[in-house]
């Protein structure tokens, strides 16, 4: 397992230098065109709401309401009341943390 | 201008601090996910941008394969390409400095170049920004990993819990209107149907397909989903409100 996840960490690092380093070697005009941008920006935001979503509530090949959820809300809430990034994370482990200990 | 009387240093350093600071967040999340602290660092060093490292890891803590957490780090990293493209135009650099300034080029240092006027000061800004995350980002990685490691059971404390909140916070500064709000419900919804029904680190895939075609077809604002995590035009202000002491006090600073 440990071999072929290294094979995959430096597989994804080359192709994450790639896709930077494109940006400055292609002519603009290929890259310059809306759908591009767009399509670029709708990936990050539908990546980063499905991250969200598979971490509050997969257990594996399940799905699982437990002090997770707990997490995401206390998280929403530092958010719309501007808590920093780093504030916004331990927030979200103090909840998921302070939930199972009620719980038991 | 002395760097010190440069506003873009001073926005860069600021947003380096704070961007690098989080990087104790992922570090604790990466080992917690099942990386060692050296695949952890690996991350943080060669793959360097933030949002990609956090998905790669994210998918590994999920049980998904390792081809997985490669699909989703890979597609979420497609908009530095774009963020490429503005730095090549912008700042016109050559040869080995280009070379350089693509491993740098993420949200934070694109946003504080894009924020400057001339080009020195743009320069200035994405260099201060890049490398400074860049070093930062490192150091707080190794160690957030090695706290990590002395954790032990990252469920007593809440880590994946703290995963679910990173994930959001990356999120929530890119719903700026309704369009991105409803793309983000979409593709949660469709996370969340498909999790029972295709193996662990596919959901993501899917929901970047549902993502993509949803691009394609969208007629909104084209710099929707690209805005940074930290939005340097927070830290404008404190550097002009220094920038003003300094001219007050004779500029003896």
């Amino acid at each position: 397992m440990s071999w072929s996840l290294w094979t995959w960490i430096l597989l994804a690092s080359v192709v994450a230098y790639a896709t930077k380093a494109v940006g400055y070697l292609v002519p603009p005009r290929w890259l310059e065109n809306e759908h591009m941008t767009r399509i670029a920006g709708t990936l990050t935001i539908g990546l980063l709401a499905s991250l969200t979503a598979m971490n509050a509530f997969s257990a594996g090949q399940a799905l699982a309401f437990d002090a997770r959820f707990g997490a995401l809300m206390a998280a929403a809430v530092a958010l719309l009341l501007r808590v920093s990034f780093l504030g916004v994370v331990i927030i979200g482990a103090a909840a998921a943390a302070g939930f199972r200990l009620v719980a038991g | 201008m002395t760097l010190r009387q440069s506003p873009a240093f001073r926005i860069g350093l600021s947003i380096a601090v704070a961007t690098g600071l989080y990087g104790v967040s992922f570090g604790a999340l990466s080992v917690a996910a099942g990386l060692t602290v050296a695949q952890t660092i690996a991350l943080s060093l060669l793959m360097f941008t933030g949002g990609s490292q956090f998905a790669f890891v994210g998918v590994i803590g999920g049980g998904g394969t390792g081809s997985a957490a490669f699909g989703a780090a890979a597609l979420l990293g497609v908009r530095n390409a774009v963020y490429g493209m503005q730095m090549n135009r912008m700042l016109k650099l050559d040869g080995w400095r280009k070379a350089m300034a693509a491993q740098v080029t993420i949200d934070e240092s694109t946003a504080t170049a894009a924020g400057q006027k001339d080009l020195d000061e743009q320069r200035r800004g994405f260099w201060t920004a890049g490398v400074g995350i860049f070093i930062l980002w490192n150091v707080f990685t190794a160690i957030g990993a090695v706290l990590g490691d002395a954790l032990g059971d990252p469920r007593k404390w809440g880590l994946d819990g703290a995963a679910v909140a990173a994930f959001l916070a990356l999120l929530w500064p890119r719903l700026s209107a309704r369009e991105p709000v409803a793309l983000a419900v979409a593709c949660a919804l469709v996370t969340v149907l498909v999790i029972p029904v295709v193996p662990p680190g596919v959901p993501i895939l899917i929901a970047a397909f549902v993502a993509a075609v949803w691009g394609w077809f969208s007629r909104g604002p084209e710099r929707e989903g690209l805005e940074p995590d930290i939005d340097p035009a927070k830290y404008e202000d404190a550097a002009h409100d220094r920038e003003r002491s300094v001219e007050e006090s004779g500029g003896q600073a």
